[in-house]
């Protein structure tokens, strides 16, 4: 019976995104059924179609800048939670948590007041700010989990051996945590790519795709293209998901881990 | 954690936590002051003025267009979380206890491969399964079980719920799989021997001992959804509207930044609140259930 049950929460899991590929394949501009018939002109259409081409710049450019941000931030904080010890530590790793408790429209509007208080353009350069604060946490957590992995020995050995700190972080502890740091790009990139009421609110006369799409949705002869757009997010996230795990696995053989599940256990 | 950390190592400490919390302090902790100054003020027209007063919170709290949005997001949120978090328990207790250890990888995987995918397009679908003539109406008339298309699906409350206990599942799922997991078998073989039946022994060890994991699905469900823009806009119709959109309208619509503070510091505090309740009733519950 439980198993049962689980297949059916399965199936409400993935009902709206079996319909993703079934809309983009099919040859009408109404997203409704019954199907009329198989096409690729929406997926021709992606192409040609230049705000669209110019969104996913700028939202891929904003995720790369993000991630990389946050992952660097998110290591400085890691390290200082694996390694250091001064008063007011826990107080202030708890604070850099803070984004993640937050409804993101409200770390949206307080930006927005402070940056055109401030007189500041909006541009893409914002958003870049805005993600990389709610990516922090996250970046945060995923590296606390790769520093906790590690037996502080190892660096500890090579400074006995004649390292310097910076050769022993760099030559021992970095290779060693890199599936983690690489874990915290990808997810920080994705989510990047994904968020919208903080780009929504950020962003100047360049918009995310997200914000692209979401003016898209308006029209609804531009839907399909949006369908089309979608299945090929959804093949792009699986292929990067995929690569994700196959490189946290391999950094839990490396560190002799027994592999726990996934990225969250 | 170092011990006995030298005077040296705390000012290295010092200096390397220093970027990520300047990064907080002027991206969060002043943007939220100011946002709290703000609706202190008030704005005339195009003048912000900056004398003290409380008119944005009377009005937030008398006007009823404003009560009623407020009231619904956090009523809409709660039902949001205790539908995912119900949903979600038997889908996690399924994960830690009858999948063999070997493919719970594989199963995770599966669980969230749906939530990687743009959440704009995945609630504008749940619009399209929703619909009048969409997925599910056409899908049931062909079956012969209704006549006409349902129309309590779409543009309500409804909608909106069950839009979003789509949206936050593997945030349910994930953290109550992580405290199942965590349990030690041991405790439950021992309550079988002494003689509980599967049902009691559920009860009064298994979930107790679950109740962490239900408490941070709890928050983690809670806390956006009572901020959530996409979901109202896109599928609540006028009755299924949250009080985000009204933020957003206030800032950069009517140009009304002090009210649209107001509002905002009022959902904070909102969040703030019942945060607290979950956590601290919770606890009381799994200490009596122990």
């Amino acid at each position: 019976m439980l198993r049962g049950y689980v297949l059916t929460y399965l199936v409400f899991l993935y009902a709206p995104i079996v319909l993703l590929p079934i809309f983009a394949f099919n040859d009408s501009t109404v997203i409704a059924f019954p199907l009329t018939g198989f096409t690729t002109r929406w997926f021709e259409a992606l192409p040609a179609t230049p705000e669209l081409v110019r969104s996913v710049r700028t939202s891929l450019s904003i995720a790369v800048s993000a991630s990389i941000l946050a992952t660097l931030l998110g290591l400085c904080a890691a390290r200082v939670n694996a390694r250091y010890a001064f008063p007011g530590r826990a107080a202030v790793l708890g604070f850099v948590m803070l984004p993640l408790i937050l409804p993101e429209i409200l770390v949206a509007v307080s930006l927005l007041v402070v940056l055109l208080t401030l007189g500041v353009q909006l541009n893409a350069l914002t958003v870049v700010l805005g993600h990389t604060l709610i990516c922090m946490p996250f970046a945060i957590a995923i590296l606390n989990g790769a520093f906790g992995n590690l037996d502080p020995a190892i660096e500890e050995a090579a400074i006995d051996l004649g390292c310097s700190r910076w050769q022993a972080f760099r030559m021992v502890t970095l290779p060693l945590i890199a599936p983690g740091i690489i874990s915290s790009l990808l997810i920080g990139f994705t989510i990047s790519l994904d968020e919208f009421i903080i780009a929504f609110f950020l962003t100047g006369s360049d918009p995310t795709l997200p914000v692209y799409l979401w003016a898209q949705l308006r029209f609804p002869a531009r839907l399909p293209i949006v369908m089309a757009l979608g299945t090929l997010l959804v093949a792009l996230s699986v292929i990067l998901l995929c690569g994700a795990e196959w490189v946290r696995r391999r950094g839990m053989r490396r560190s002799g881990r027994r592999d726990a599940g996934g990225f969250f256990a | 954690m170092a011990t006995g950390a030298s005077r040296a190592d705390r000012t290295r400490g010092r200096l390397l936590v220093a970027p990520p919390f300047l990064f907080a302090l002027l991206l969060l902790a002043v943007p939220l002051t100011v946002i709290v100054l703000f609706s202190f003020w008030s704005q005339d027209f195009l003048t912000l003025d900056r004398t003290f007063t409380l008119a944005n919170y009377r009005e937030a709290l008398t006007d009823p267009l404003y009560r009623q949005l407020l009231f619904r997001s956090v009523w809409i949120a709660a039902t949001v979380t205790a539908v995912t978090v119900i949903l979600a328990y038997p889908v996690a207790y399924f994960l830690s206890f009858h999948v063999p250890p070997a493919s719970k990888g594989l199963w995770l995987f599966l669980i969230t491969i749906p939530f990687w995918t743009s959440y704009l397009i995945r609630v504008f679908l749940w619009k399209v399964i929703l619909g009048f003539n969409g997925v599910l109406n056409t899908t049931l008339e062909t079956l012969g079980l209704i006549d006409a298309p349902l129309s309590w699906v779409l543009y309500n409350a409804t909608s909106v719920v069950i839009t979003l206990a789509h949206a936050f599942a593997p945030f349910a799922i994930l953290p109550i799989f992580v405290a199942l997991e965590r349990i030690d078998r041991s405790l439950i073989e021992a309550s079988r021997d002494l003689g509980e039946s599967r049902l009691t022994t559920f009860l009064r060890v298994t979930l107790p001992l679950s109740m962490g994991g239900i408490v941070a699905a709890i928050l983690i469900v809670f806390i956006p959804t009572v901020g959530d823009y996409i979901t109202p806009r896109l599928v609540g119709g006028p009755d299924g509207l949250m009080i985000a959109n009204m933020i957003q309208t206030q800032f950069l619509r009517l140009n009304n930044a002090p009210m649209g503070a107001a509002l905002s510091v009022l959902a904070m505090l909102s969040v703030g609140f019942v945060a607290a309740i979950v956590v601290l009733g919770l606890r009381r519950v799994a200490g009596l259930g122990r």
